[in-house]
C-alpha cells in the first residue's frame, strides 16, 4: 500500500534521512522504532510533504513525493504528529469537524464513535481544547485525524509522556483502528505498544533503517536492541 | 460635555476606520507572519480608485466595486509575489512588501498627481444628522460607523459561523496541521490575504473623503495601524478592537484637550517657573505631542507586555 524507497531529507544544510526503505501493506500494523533523534519523525513528515522528501513515495500506485501535504492527506493518508498540535482556541468538536475533509462527509467515523470511545471528549466537546488534559489531547488528535477517514494513519509517539491507564487507552484505539481495516505506522521509542500489536517492525538509527523483521525476531536479536533502543 | 460626547463619537467612527485596516493586517501578520508593510499602501489605492469610479458610477458603486479591486490586487500580490518570496524567509518578505510601499506610491503619484483629490462626501450623505448642544454630527460619520459595524459583524460572522472561517482559525496557530489534515492552507492564505486588502481597500473608500485623498495618506496611516496591530496583541481580533478603539479615542481626544502636565499640578500648589528643560516638557499642552501617544504606548507596550493587550504570542 505505501512503498517508501530511497527517501533523503534535509533540515537546512543538516542531512537527517539517509536512504530510507519501508513498506506498509494493506490492513498491516507496522512500528518504526528507534532512539531520539534518529529521524522517525522526520520520515513522518517527509511522507507527509511536510519536510521536502527526495525519493521514492508511493501509495497505491501513486506518486506522492513532491506533493502538497493536504493532496496527500485526500489521497488517504492520515498524520499524528508528536506534539498533538490541537486547535487550542476552538472547541473539542470544532477540532473533530476540522478532522473532516469536507462538511459533513463521514467515513469509517463519526462523533458519536469517538464520544463513545472516549467520554471525556463528549463531555468537554463545547470546551477549548487548549484545556484539556495531555491525554485527552492525545485522544481528540488521534480522532481528529481519523474523522479524515484515513486508509492508512501515521502515529507519532501516541503514549509518550502518557500513565499507564491512558497508555492501555491508547492501545484500545489502535486495535479499534486495525479493526476497522485501516492501516498503521506506528512510531515509537519505547516499546510500549509496539512489539504486542504490530506485525512487523523496522529499528531506525543514524537516519537509516538498521534491522527489520517480526516482534520474535527482535526479541531474540539481544546485542541489536542493546545498539540500537535501550538506553 | 457637549464636546465630549461629540468626540467620543468621533473617536469611535476613527477608531472603527483603524479597525477596518488593523483586523486584515493582524489576521494576515498572525496567519502568515507577514508584516505587510504595503498594507496602508492599499488603503490609500482604495480611496484614489473610490475617487475615479465615484466620477463616472457615483459614490455606492464606489463603495462596492473600488475594495473588490483592492482584493483582488491582494490576490494577486499573495499569489505571484509572496507565496514565492516565502521560501526565502520573513526578512525577504518584509523586504518585498517595503519595495511595494514605494510601488504603489509612485504609481499613485503618476496616475492622480501630487495634489490632493477632490473626493467628496456624496450629497446625499452630506446634512448634518442631529444637533448635540449646538454641535453638528455630519451624516457622513453616522454612515461610517454603520460600514463599520456591518464588517466588524460580517467578518466575526465569517470566522466564527462558517466552515472557511474554522479553517482560518485553525490555520492561524497550526498551519501545517491544518494542512496535513487536507486543508488547502495556501489558498486559505490568499483568502486571508485577499480579505485583509479588500477590508483596506473598503477603509479607504470610506476614509478618503473622511480625511483627505493624497498621495501621503499611506505614510500617515501606516503607523498608526502598526501600533493597533502590536498593541492589540497577535493572533487576537478581539485585541485588535479593543487597541483600535483605544487608540481612536485617544487620537482625537488628545487634539482637542489644551492642558499640559503643569497645569494639572498647579491645583496641588505646584507652580513651575524660569526656563529651564523641565517647565519646558511639562507646559507643552497635550494636543501638541497627540501624534506621539500612539508610539509611546507602543514602545511602552513592546517593553513590557510584548504580546500586546490579548495576543497570544509575542510580537
Amino acid at each position: 500500500m505505501l512503498e517508501v524507497r530511497d527517501l533523503h531529507a534535509y533540515y537546512g544544510q543538516s542531512h537527517i534521512l539517509h536512504g530510507i526503505d519501508l513498506d506498509v501493506g494493506e490492513g498491516e500494523i507496522v512500528s518504526l522504532l528507534g532512539r531520539n533523534g534518529v529521524g522517525r519523525s522526520t520520515t513522518c513528515k517527509a511522507i507527509m510533504g511536510l519536510v521536502v522528501p527526495q525519493g521514492r513515495v508511493s501509495f497505491r500506485g501513486r506518486e506522492l513525493a513532491g506533493m502538497r501535504s493536504d493532496l496527500i492527506a485526500r489521497a488517504g493518508i492520515g498524520y499524528v504528529p508528536e506534539d498533538r498540535q490541537v486547535f487550542p482556541t476552538l472547541s473539542v468538536r470544532q477540532n473533530l469537524e476540522l478532522g473532516l475533509k469536507r462538511a459533513g462527509r463521514f467515513g469509517r467515523w463519526t462523533f458519536d464513535d469517538v464520544f463513545r470511545l472516549f467520554p471525556n471528549l463528549a463531555a468537554r466537546q463545547n470546551n477549548p481544547a487548549g484545556v484539556l488534559s495531555g491525554g485527552e489531547q492525545q485522544m481528540l488528535t488521534m480522532c481528529r485525524t481519523l474523522m479524515g477517514d484515513p486508509d492508512l494513519i501515521l502515529i507519532d509517539e501516541p503514549t509518550e509522556g502518557l500513565a499507564p491507564l491512558l497508555v492501555e487507552q491508547v492501545g484500545v484505539l489502535l486495535a479499534e483502528i486495525a479493526s476497522r481495516g485501516v492501516s498503521i505506522l506506528l512510531v515509537e521509542q519505547k516499546l510500549t505498544i509496539a512489539l504486542k500489536i504490530s506485525r512487523r517492525l523496522y529499528v531506525m538509527g543514524h537516519g537509516q533503517i538498521v534491522f527489520e523483521g517480526s516482534p520474535e525476531d527482535l526479541a531474540a536479536n539481544q546485542a541489536l536492541r542493546q545498539e540500537w533502543l535501550e538506553v | 460635555m457637549q464636546i465630549v460626547l461629540i468626540e467620543v463619537l468621533n473617536g469611535l467612527v476613527y477608531g472603527m476606520l483603524l479597525f477596518m485596516l488593523a483586523s486584515g493586517l493582524t489576521l494576515i501578520f498572525s496567519m502568515m507572519g507577514v508584516l505587510n508593510f504595503a498594507h496602508a499602501s492599499i488603503y490609500m489605492l482604495g480611496a484614489y480608485l473610490a475617487f475615479t469610479i465615484s466620477q463616472f458610477l457615483g459614490f455606492f458603486p464606489a463603495l462596492i466595486i473600488a475594495p473588490i479591486l483592492c482584493g483582488a490586487l491582494g490576490a494577486a500580490i499573495e499569489i505571484w509575489g509572496l507565496r514565492r518570496v516565502h521560501h526565502n524567509g520573513h526578512t525577504a518578505e518584509l523586504l518585498f512588501t517595503f519595495g511595494l510601499v514605494f510601488i504603489i506610491q509612485r504609481l499613485v503619484q503618476m496616475t492622480w498627481g501630487m495634489l490632493p483629490m477632490a473626493y467628496r462626501v456624496p450629497p446625499s450623505l452630506d446634512f448634518p444628522l442631529f444637533e448635540l448642544y449646538g454641535a453638528n454630527f455630519p451624516a457622513y460619520r453616522g454612515f461610517m460607523l454603520l460600514v463599520s459595524a456591518g464588517m466588524l459583524l460580517g467578518t466575526w460572522l465569517l470566522l466564527k459561523k462558517t466552515r472557511i472561517g474554522l479553517i482560518i482559525q485553525a490555520a492561524l496557530t497550526h498551519p501545517s496541521m491544518a494542512s496535513a489534515l487536507g486543508h488547502n492552507v495556501p489558498f486559505v492564505f490568499t483568502t486571508v490575504f485577499a480579505g485583509g486588502c479588500l477590508l483596506a481597500g473598503l477603509a479607504g473608500v470610506i476614509g478618503g473623503n473622511y480625511q483627505t485623498t493624497e498621495p501621503g495618506m499611506a505614510d500617515a496611516m501606516g503607523p498608526i495601524v502598526f501600533v493597533v496591530v502590536v498593541f492589540g496583541g497577535l493572533g487576537s481580533l478581539a485585541g485588535c478592537f479593543i487597541a483600535s478603539i483605544i487608540i481612536g479615542m485617544i487620537q482625537t481626544f488628545a487634539v482637542v484637550i489644551d492642558y499640559s502636565i503643569a497645569d494639572l499640578l498647579r491645583p496641588l500648589g505646584v507652580v513651575l517657573t524660569g526656563d529651564t528643560l523641565l517647565t519646558e516638557l511639562l507646559t507643552v499642552p497635550v494636543a501638541r505631542i497627540g501624534a506621539l501617544l500612539p508610539l509611546v504606548m507602543m514602545v511602552a507596550i513592546l517593553l513590557f507586555r510584548p504580546r500586546g493587550l490579548m495576543g497570544t504570542r509575542d510580537a
